[in-house]
């Protein structure tokens, strides 16, 4: 039982030191790449099943007990979330073989990936608070390098903006962290819960919300706070784009869900009634700047904001219905919006472009990756019967039964406009004659196509059998509304030390 | 720039330097001291080396690549988490052996783990140095 909670952030460490030891053997990183990455989303698979039937995983590492030691608890929204940087990384190392330059792969594009992943799978697995923010400082930083490596200037300029912001959320999380250990006197997230239960001093425990807020937000990129995403997310690679769009903003909004519902529940008429006034803003201000782009990958960034919103909008409404479809949204988001990533790296191949003006008739000589995209674009945007229609199913129903029709309008209203500008990506780079010839360079690209067409399939099959997903969502939520089941694993993990 | 001031003290403060990094690691579980600081000591004196002789003399000095330097380390360090695992025990748990020996004190899986993150500081600080002076170089 305890491996099992250590296993998603061990395999990644294991992978990237073994590729620290051949540095110079390209074809080994290549194959570790995939092992790793498969063994991780089999680990993250065999946790989730053993959380779904033991109840919550919890583990004391280092032998100390809970409000000293750092416990790492696996509840099933962690546990879902693991799953889901699993299957990030099995995709993302898939297509990277077939896209990525030889250049960057010397330069350890791979051990940084998974040295990334690793941080990922910490920060959804800790449950001390001051080791959240260690796994983010993991993943920042070789987020930083991702972003960085390969010098272009585009990259420079969005990396210099990611970082710039990305360190200030860090410094707000850590000053955040200093006051709440300050106020109560532990950081343990379990304890966290019962002792500021019993703090009778809102004005602290507001302002801690507050700054909490503000800098899991910025991670999250939610309204206002979202300016570095569209000035770097189209820079970098375009599996990396993938896989920060797909994976890293939902740490952000990870954290924000787990603090605001382990933690900060005191006063929730007004924290929670914020967050959904910052998802609605979130919303619009998204979809509106996606509209705005003329770029492939800018319009897909912009898109990611908007859809943070809806994720913001579940937690915002704090019901369980509401909080299942933020865990299905975020499900839906990873899977979906990484798709339209991918899609739009074979475009650039096939092509050689991603601005809109220059991209055409990917439909005449392409239809099978047209159709990839039009289910891709579909489901985000809420058609039935595809994931995302579900999803958003989910949440809309919430808002309406607790009575916030705004926000239920503001979201069928922003779907409307996510088809508007999915379809402006189909009519200018699918359906449109292009203006200039292209030369199509095929290289590898049976690697960037099957992970399109492996994530497609899962759009369209959670879309079809949505029932045992759903069960498992309103468990998820079920844990997170009472969280007694999360504090008292940390107990009994504590109790059983030798 | 050969200066044959600092060329004769760095032959005699190099092996004070090291022997000193070692104290701080061994002493570095309980008192001030520990592997990153004894790590930063040795990537020092190797600064100084390659400041006087040269980059390309201070990496024959070395005799490994930094970077597999750095994966030994982390090696070492996941290796120190994983014994306690092999013995039942929740990750990362202190393993010490029970007497303590003459000089070094008492010894467990903590100071394992400290020589790991003495090996990934000095491999990190020996690529961030050896870079540097290459620019420099150029």
């Amino acid at each position: 039982m305890d491996i099992l909670i250590v296993l998603p952030v061990l395999i990644p460490f294991a992978t990237s030191i073994v590729m620290l030891l051949c540095w110079s053997r390209r074809d080994i990183h290549r194959f570790l790449n995939v092992v790793g990455a498969v063994l991780l989303l089999i680990a993250s698979l065999v946790l989730l099943n053993s959380v779904a039937h033991n109840g919550v995983h919890a583990t004391q590492l280092g032998n100390w007990p809970a409000p000293f030691g750092i416990s790492f608890v696996a509840d099933l929204f962690s546990a879902i979330m693991v799953v889901i940087a699993g299957l990030t990384a099995v995709v993302g190392a898939v297509y990277s073989l077939g896209s990525m330059d030889q250049a960057r792969e010397r330069f350890g594009y791979y051990p940084l990936l998974h040295t990334m992943f690793m941080g990922i799978c910490g920060a959804f697995l800790t449950g001390d608070i001051f080791n959240l923010y260690v796994w983010f400082e993991v993943l920042l930083i070789s987020s930083f390098v991702l972003m960085a490596l390969g010098g272009e200037r585009a990259q420079l300029e969005g990396s210099i903006k990611y970082v710039t912001l990305n360190l200030l959320s860090s410094a707000l999380f850590l000053s955040a962290v200093g006051i709440l250990y300050g106020a109560v006197g532990t950081l343990n997230m379990a304890d966290l819960a019962q002792q500021l239960s019993l703090l009778d001093q809102p004005g602290i425990v507001l302002t801690l919300a507050m700054l909490f807020l503000v800098a899991f937000g910025i991670k999250a990129a939610i309204f206002p706070l979202f300016a570095w995403l569209p000035a770097s997310y189209h820079t970098p690679p375009i599996a990396v784009s993938a896989i920060f769009a797909g994976l890293l903003t939902k740490v952000g909004v990870y954290s924000l869900i787990r603090v605001f519902s382990l933690l900060f529940v005191q006063n929730i008429t007004l924290t929670h009634g914020l967050i959904l006034i910052l998802a609605g803003l979130t919303m619009v201000t998204g979809v509106l700047g996606a509209v705005a782009q003329n770029e492939f990958r800018r319009v897909l960034a912009f898109h990611s904001i908007s859809q943070i919103g809806y994720m913001i909008m579940g937690l915002g409404l704090f019901t369980q219905l509401a909080l299942a479809g933020a865990i299905f949204y975020i499900m839906h988001h990873t899977v979906v919006k990484m798709n339209l990533f991918l899609v739009s790296g074979i475009v650039h191949r096939l092509r050689g472009s991603y601005e809109l003006k220059d991209l055409g008739d990917v439909y005449k000589t392409h239809p099978w990756l047209a159709i990839l995209f039009l289910i891709s674009a579909f489901s985000l945007a809420g058609f039935p019967p595809l994931f995302g229609f579900w999803a958003k199913l989910m949440l809309v129903q919430a808002g309406l039964q607790a009575e916030h029709y705004v926000i239920a309008a503001t979201a069928l209203l922003v779907g409307l406009l996510t088809a508007f500008s999915m379809a402006k990506i189909w009519a200018e780079a699918f359906w449109k004659k292009a203006p200039t010839p292209a030369q199509p360079n095929t290289r590898n690209l049976g690697f960037m196509v099957a992970p399109v067409v492996g994530l497609t399939l899962i759009t369209i099959a959670v879309g079809l059998v949505t029932q045992p997903f759903y069960d498992l969502m309103v468990d998820a939520a079920n844990q997170l509304a009472d969280p007694s089941a999360y504090i008292a694993a940390v107990q009994s993990a504590s109790l059983a030390l030798r | 720039m050969y200066s044959l001031i600092l060329a004769t003290a760095t032959r005699l403060l190099i092996p004070l330097m090291l022997i000193f990094s070692i104290f701080l690691l061994i002493r570095g579980h309980n008192e001030p001291g520990g592997g990153f600081v004894g790590g930063l000591v040795v990537g020092a004196a190797f600064t100084l080396y390659a400041a006087v002789y040269g980059v390309s003399q201070a990496q024959n000095a070395l005799r490994f690549d930094p970077k597999r330097i750095v994966a030994v380390g982390l090696l070492v360090a996941l290796v120190s988490g994983l014994l306690a695992f092999f013995q039942g025990l929740p990750l990362m748990t202190g393993l010490w052996y029970p007497q303590p020996l003459p000089v070094i004190g008492k010894v467990g899986t903590p100071l394992l783990f400290d020589v790991g993150v003495y090996l990934v500081v000095i491999g990190i600080t020996a690529t961030i140095m050896f870079t540097l002076f290459e620019v420099e170089g150029e």
